[in-house]
């Protein structure tokens, strides 16, 4: 929304200067989000007097003037045709930056001569696009200030212009009015009075007007409107234009001229139609199914029953609310006019709009809502306005339907004021205040204003009160504690594992990632999801198209794009959400982690090697001990497609699958376009079970003072067989004894194969006997061993190795 | 009688003489060894009278003392001599790199948000979390936005897929974590404070927006909770967030549907330098949006409006994050270059505390 200051003090008798009112526009909500003041552009010119003016020795369309200025004379070279001895124009000295050239002027040679300075058109100024000839003033001294100059014979020229941010809430503000009333109530002057002198009619209008009864209700409340015959629809006056161009508007005609004065000014948008294309009454009526309508803004739009329209005998006129039609509009040899002022339903006129996305002043205010009671008065005024420019004589006033009763009252509780805002601010001011916006009283019971649709409640009175009293007076109070002394933890366990796991994911060494939370479909698909259900309606970008079902898309395509950067080592890892429907709640929180390339840059140590599962399976381990999962788990293969059939692996509690990890899909790392070897682990953070118990007490330690024993073995077995069910069967030989088996060394593939048998490998471990009461003596060692080689031969079908 | 004296001077200088571990093992062979002259004098006791035994004898045991303390001393001289000599010859290059440790990084997403839910927490503010796919009811209508409102247009919503035949409203990708606030207050009751970190959406990228961002809300219901009581939260939380000695924020009256009365918070600031001084200078930053909460979302979180009352507020996590750590561009925290991460990352161990401060 914008407005110039002159318009403004239209409505506010003030003293104010343009920047006191801004800074209350935007402390009263009305946000201004820019400020242009042409005296602050213009303030270093000052004028001067051409004494004298001599071809230049050297161009034919060039003069050399010596000119009077309030520092002496100077001499310039000038190029305007006007330039003469005895004019009184603009003068800009070198230093001086010329706005419409985008120039700060210096001291210049132009074809020889100097040129100390610019005598400005009235575009170099920026004051309108005349640049025919300098600016020649009729009266002035040498010396004064331009500025001073146009204040007091041509203030318009240098009248500021606003720009204000409107909330959706103050459809009252989209008019300059309702602007000049909050500034009133603020105490920035006083609202002047608005003068409505109703135009007698003569004689009938000549066309009906009615409303569909299906819309009456809601659509359309009210409808009214008039005939003006032999109108001159010339262009409007030049204060007219001036207003309408400074707030970017482009002038038309008188008649359009003045529904956009209106519709800024008072926030009463209207309409006039052409009468001599207008067959029959005017019925405001649904649309039918299939009409077509050509619109002012040169489309044609294809209608529907829950759209409105206004209609003759021949079809729609005009889009309600919305937009006019091409036929009906006004033009140049137009003679005869029906001009419209009707109330329309906003969320008819919201919806309608939405389905046509169709955007204009109208449709912007009716859908916020503009003032019903103000629709005949706003009729009365456009009335006089469009006699007193284009002649004509007015009908009687037409009408169907009523102003909607919008009358409702709230309490004003002062007390609750200070209670819900902590300001002070005493019962009678509040009441004045609330008038001074065109509140009524009865009793304690406040009645909104007609044009202020959005107060609908106690809570609208308190934010009334509180805006115009301002609320950069308030001062903070300290909010006291839930609890006296030290606070409570706030973070569940969840939450809290959460963070620890995150920390530990980077400490060992992975860099967290954000990515966005919906991908590419086959993205998506490659990854177990990509279905309807997670499907995005109106995604931004063919990128972003479904809600993600892993973590691992977005940090493939991470790597991709920074192996593309030459970054080739990756250790990447996020922690969010990932989506297993479309419904609210069906969405659960993972890590995932991917290692990509070597371990470690190339050192004189030999650090670097490829990633490997065990890499994967190790993070994943002490992610998984960091969120508190038992250190006996299971491992299984029953993978999801994207890993590696023969190379990962799930870790679980039975059912309940903790974590993945392993190789990814090598037809995954192609379609990703991520340069192998790239390995991972993914960790479902809320599998992992939460102690039942909380308690802070330790289990006593049970530190032998019995010296342990370890005994090796080694075995053959087939080399499919896994290592874990070799410790699983070690370790049940003596439960009592044996307080750990560990794999110490595999010897495996075509070396083992030829030493031990085809498909042989051999897995060599070590059993920790851990004595509980007294030394073991060889014999109960041995048959320990025994036991072992036993338990393990059986479960296997392995072979101690000779 | 050999002259012991004499005789302690010349093994102590043999012993003296002997330049290295096996000459000097051949020195106490030959003085205090089985058949060393030491231990042949010891035998020669024997056939001494009672009284010349005891005086022979304890000057014999005093000489094999005195000659087996100048053997250690002179062990442990050539011991270090030779592992001096060895030392010398010990050396590496101390330059060449470490093995290395890998280093990871947190994101200024988490870092920050840790950040805020400390302050907050000392505060008496826990946690809450919610569903990233509304319904458009939690999402707008609980929230003081009926379909038709104008403010729905405005937040750019993302929607779901409706299959054929599902003729319920389309659910959104939240637009805000507002909706938190309403599932808090169904679930906990009044009274109450959370505060609502987490990814909300809305279509939009260009230079400053991305169609995904990051959100905290609060929100603080009690019998007597203010809008005066907002502003100091506010200030608390800037001060403390800031990390500076003294903030000064504005109020200036906005619209939001869900609070009345409305404000916009700005915060001062200086740019000048192009870098961002907060509490000092003459700019105003606008940081976040707060309000008392409508009643009308009071009744839609099962909270009734005439018993309780409270404030709400909001602000961009990333945004936040930008101006603390400066760092100038919105998109490129979704990007996950590693140059990126590594730069504005924080190291493992940056826990943000209270006690030890957010930042180092």
């Amino acid at each position: 929304m914008k407005l110039t200051l002159s318009w403004l003090r239209d409505h506010l008798d003030t003293t104010a200067t343009v920047e006191e009112i801004a800074a209350a526009l935007t402390d009263l909500g009305l946000e201004v989000e820019s400020l242009s003041d042409p005296a602050a552009r213009l303030a270093s010119f000052t004028l001067a007097r051409v004494t004298h003016a001599e071809q230049h020795p050297d161009a034919d369309r060039l003069r050399v003037l010596r000119v009077e200025t309030n520092d002496g004379e100077k001499q310039i070279v000038c190029g305007a045709p006007n330039a003469r001895a005895g004019l009184v124009g603009v003068l800009a000295k070198p230093g001086d930056y010329v706005p419409g050239i985008d120039t700060t002027l210096g001291v210049g040679k132009i074809r020889g001569v100097e040129s100390r300075g610019m005598m400005a058109s009235e575009r170099e100024l920026e004051l309108s696009d005349e640049h025919a000839g300098i600016i020649e003033l009729p009266s002035g001294e040498v010396g004064q200030r331009f500025v001073d100059w146009l204040a007091e014979n041509a203030p318009e020229k240098i009248d500021p212009v606003i720009e204000i941010k409107i909330t959706p809430n103050r459809p009252d503000a989209l008019g300059i009015r309702g602007i000049a009333r909050d500034l009133a109530a603020r105490g920035l002057g006083t609202l002047t009075p608005l003068e409505i002198e109703p135009v007698p009619g003569e004689g009938p209008a000549g066309i009906g007007v009615t409303i569909d009864p299906s819309l009456k209700d809601k659509g359309c409340p009210l409808f009214a409107g008039r005939v003006i015959r032999g109108v001159t629809n010339g262009p409007s006056p030049d204060w007219l234009q001036r207003r309408l161009t400074a707030i970017g508007l482009r002038p038309i005609s008188a008649l359009v001229d003045i529904t956009n004065f209106f519709t800024y000014a008072l926030n009463r948008p209207l309409h006039v139609f052409d009468m001599a294309k207008v067959q029959g009454d005017l019925v405001i009526r649904p649309a039918r199914q299939g009409e077509t309508l050509l619109a002012l803004d040169g489309k044609t739009y294809t209608l529907r029953p829950e759209h409105m329209v206004i209609a003759a005998d021949s079809g729609p006129e005009s889009l309600a609310g919305i937009m006019g039609g091409e036929e009906s509009g006004v033009t140049g040899e137009t003679t005869d006019v029906f001009l419209e002022s009707a109330y329309w339903d906003p969320i008819t006129i919201a919806a309608t709009g939405r389905a046509l996305r169709i955007h204009s002043d109208a449709r912007y205010r009716f859908e916020r809502g503009v003032d019903p009671a103000f629709t005949l008065p706003g009729l009365e005024l456009a009335t006089r306005m469009i006699l007193d420019l284009c002649g004509g004589t007015a009908s009687e006033v037409v009408m169907d339907g009523a102003v909607p009763d919008t009358r409702r009252a709230y309490r004003l509780d002062p007390a609750r004021f200070v209670n819900l805002v902590g300001m002070d601010i005493p019962p009678e001011r509040q009441r004045e205040t609330l008038e001074a916006l065109g509140f009524t009283f009865e009793g304690d019971m406040a009645s909104p204003p007609s044009w202020r649709p959005d107060v609908q409640g106690e809570a609208d009175l308190i934010e009334e009160v509180a805006r115009i009293a301002s609320l950069t007076k308030l001062q903070g109070q300290p909010l006291s504690r839930p609890r006296p002394g030290v606070p409570q933890p706030v973070l569940t366990p969840q939450q809290q594992r959460e963070g620890a796991a995150r920390r530990m994911a980077a400490a060992l060494g992975y860099n967290e990632c954000v990515t966005y939370s919906f991908i590419d479909r086959e993205s998506a698909r490659r990854f177990g999801g990509g279905g309807d259900a997670v499907r995005l309606e109106n995604p931004i970008s063919s990128e972003m198209t479904h809600l993600r079902p892993d973590l691992l898309p977005g940090l493939l395509a991470a790597a991709a794009r920074n192996q593309a950067r030459g970054a080739a080592d990756l250790a990447l890892f996020e922690l969010g959400p990932v989506f297993t429907g479309g419904e609210p709640g069906e969405q659960r929180v993972a890590l995932s982690g991917l290692l990509v390339g070597g371990t470690a840059p190339r050192d004189p140590w030999g650090s670097r090697r490829q990633v490997d599962i065990y890499d994967a399976k190790a993070d994943a381990e002490a992610i998984l001990a960091t969120l508190g999962a038992p250190a006996k788990v299971q491992i299984d293969r029953k993978l999801d497609g994207w890993w590696h059939p023969g190379r990962a692996g799930n870790i679980a509690l039975g059912p309940n699958r903790l974590a993945t990890f392993g190789e990814l899909h090598p037809r995954v790392l192609r379609e990703m376009e991520v340069k192998g070897p790239a390995v991972a682990f993914t960790i479902h953070l809320a599998a992992v079970p939460l102690p039942k118990t909380r308690s802070t007490t330790r289990p006593a330690l049970n530190a032998s003072a019995l010296q342990a024993v370890e005994r090796d073995f080694a075995f053959v077995v087939d080399e499919r067989v896994e290592a874990l069910s070799l410790v699983r069967a070690a370790e049940g030989a003596d439960k009592q004894l044996i307080e750990s088996v560990r794999v110490f060394d595999q010897f495996a593939g075509e070396k083992a194969a030829a030493q031990m048998g085809a498909g042989k490998k051999s897995l060599a471990i070590t059993a920790r006997l851990q004595p509980k009461d007294r030394t073991l003596t060889d014999a109960e060692i041995e048959a320990v061993s025994t036991k072992i080689v036993e338990k393990v031969t059986k479960a296997t079908g392995g072979t101690l190795r000779q | 009688m050999t002259d012991l004296a004499t005789l302690r001077t010349a093994w102590l200088d043999r012993v003296a003489d002997a330049a290295d571990p096996a000459a000097l093992e051949e020195v106490r062979l030959a003085a205090l060894g089985k058949k060393g002259e030491v231990a042949l004098m010891m035998r020669e006791l024997g056939r001494m009278t009672p009284e010349e035994r005891q005086t022979r004898g304890a000057e014999l045991n005093r000489l094999k003392d005195e000659i087996d303390a100048a053997l250690r001393a002179r062990r442990l001289a050539l011991e270090d001599a030779a592992l001096d000599a060895r030392l010398k010859g010990e050396w590496l290059d101390v330059t060449l790199p470490a093995r290395p440790r890998p280093r990871g990084t947190i994101h200024p997403v988490s870092q920050v948000t840790e950040e805020v839910t400390a302050i907050f927490a000392d505060m008496g503010f826990s946690v809450a979390e919610g569903p990233q796919v509304e319904s458009d009811w939690f999402n707008f209508d609980a929230l003081n936005i009926p379909p038709e409102h104008p403010a729905r247009q405005e937040h750019d919503t993302f929607f779901m897929a409706r299959a054929e035949g599902d003729d319920r409203p389309p659910h959104v990708l939240r637009t805000h974590t507002s909706p938190v606030q309403i599932r808090a207050m169904q679930e906990l009751g009044a009274p109450l404070r959370v505060i609502c970190p987490g990814r909300v959406y809305r279509m939009d990228m260009d230079q400053t927006h991305t169609p995904m961002f990051h959100q905290v809300e609060g929100l603080a219901i009690g019998r007597d909770i203010s809008m005066a009581n907002l502003k100091w939260t506010l200030e608390e939380f800037c001060r403390a967030f800031f990390e500076v000695e003294e903030v000064e924020l504005r109020f200036r009256a906005s619209h939001f549907p869900f609070t009345e009365p409305s404000a916009e918070v700005d915060i001062r600031c200086d740019w000048s330098g192009g870098q961002l001084k907060i509490g000092v200078g003459e700019s105003w930053l606008e940081i976040l949006g707060s309000g008392m909460v409508h009643p009308k979302v009071l009744e839609a979180g099962g909270v009734d409006p005439s018993q309780w009352q409270g404030f709400a507020f909001g602000m961009g996590i990333d945004r936040i994050a930008m101006l603390k750590y400066g760092i100038p561009d919105l998109r490129a925290f979704f990007e996950s270059d590693l140059r990126w991460l590594r730069h504005y990352g924080f190291a493992a161990g940056d826990v943000p505390s209270i006690e030890g401060g957010l930042s180092r």
